[in-house]
């Protein structure tokens, strides 16, 4: 037999060991399994794209949560154990079409989404906020004193700019079209690198300036 | 505290599941074991106190699934030294002479070897899932390394 050890060091096994061939297999069996029992409730994958590693998180009623680059993933995946439920595994197959989509809004190929999304994670206000953003169209800005007129509250701009700075799905739901009504960028969770780099790539190449 | 991500649960303790369910099913049945296994835990996930020894959880569900397994399988047991020759996967079951010798251990030393040595479970868990004393576990497991050795020692060198 491989000379390591005991009989005992032989029944525990090494952490390193070539085993876990399998594993990977057994892993995606699962997570199709469970979809199919509705066990999971929250599918989740990691994508690589121009801008870096998105985090795509999935309920069985559509895209719930995108995180950038600059958030901490498994954070984010804590989070939504708490917030949603810790059924939660890695189903990359059931991201096929987000992963497509958004790689092709990044290479400019395509100027709006048609993917299912799940708004449970924004309420009350701020969700009324973020179907407003979904209205501004590709390459379009709009103030936050305007997002909060048309959200039906005129007086609500810092509303505004916090249902921005919580929007669950960047990217998809476009908060980086929202503008300071001077013209200045005003914040973005992912950076405002990535916000000014946003804008450029739908053509606002004078952004921020 | 709060549950981590049913991934991490599979990350941490999929290779412990694995290794419970050949030890006690063998090769072909253990990946349906393991499957079996992680699906009724994610079902009863949300439900688990958090703090839980969760790698006890799933060993003692791992157990009692590839018992079922091994209970319900009309196919004629496997021969010693044909496992090595049975694809798995794209390569050979790892340790496949070890499986066999734990397969061919009685009952109860199988038991305890498996849930207390492969497993992890402390005797006070591995009493309480064969339904037995701690004091017989300790017994049986003992029993079984003795065996165990006895098997192996012929073919390594240590």
């Amino acid at each position: 037999m491989t000379g390591y050890g005991t009989v005992e060091e032989m029944l525990v096994g090494e952490d390193g060991e070539a085993v876990m061939g399998p594993l990977p297999r057994l892993r995606a069996r699962l997570s199709a399994a469970a979809a199919g029992e509705g066990l999971l409730d929250v599918a989740y994958c990691t994508i690589d794209t121009p801008i870096g590693s998105l985090l795509l998180a999935a309920t069985p009623d559509g895209l719930v949560r995108i995180a950038l680059p600059n958030e901490d993933q498994e954070r984010v995946l804590a989070e939504l154990a708490v917030r949603i439920s810790p059924r939660i595994l890695n189903a990359p197959s059931r991201f096929d079409q987000a992963a497509r989509e958004i790689g092709e809004y990044l290479s400019r190929s395509r100027r709006s989404f048609d993917l299912a999304i799940d708004l449970r994670l924004a309420s009350g206000f701020r969700r009324s906020v973020l179907r407003q953003l979904l209205e501004i169209e590709y390459g379009a800005t709009a103030s936050y004193a305007q997002v909060a007129a048309a959200s039906g509250n005129p007086r609500a701009v810092r509303a505004v700019g916090s249902a921005c700075a919580t929007n669950p799905l960047p990217l998809v739901v476009p908060c980086h079209r929202v503008l300071r009504s001077d013209g200045t960028l005003g914040g973005y969770a992912g950076g405002l690198q990535l916000k000014r780099r946003l804008l450029e790539l739908e053509g606002q190449s004078e952004a921020g300036q | 505290m709060s549950l981590p991500p049913f991934d991490d649960v599979v990350a941490e303790h999929g290779r412990t599941v694995l290794r419970v369910c050949w030890a006690v099913v063998g090769p072909v049945d253990a990946e349906d074991a393991w499957s079996e296994t992680f699906l009724s835990a994610l079902a009863a996930y949300p439900r688990l106190v958090a703090g839980s020894n969760v790698r006890a959880w799933l060993v003692t569900i791992a157990y009692r699934k590839a018992m079922d397994k091994l209970r319900s399988n009309q196919r004629a047991p496997i021969p010693i030294g044909m496992t090595l020759d049975r694809p798995f996967s794209d390569r050979e079951l790892p340790d496949a002479e070890l499986w066999a010798a734990v397969s061919a251990l009685a009952p109860k030393q199988r038991g305890a070897v498996v849930a207390h040595y492969v497993g992890g479970l402390r005797y006070a868990e591995v009493a309480e899932l064969l339904g037995t004393s701690e004091t017989a576990a300790r017994r049986s497991a003992a029993d079984g390394i003795a065996a165990l050795r006895k098997v192996i020692s012929g073919e390594d060198s240590m």
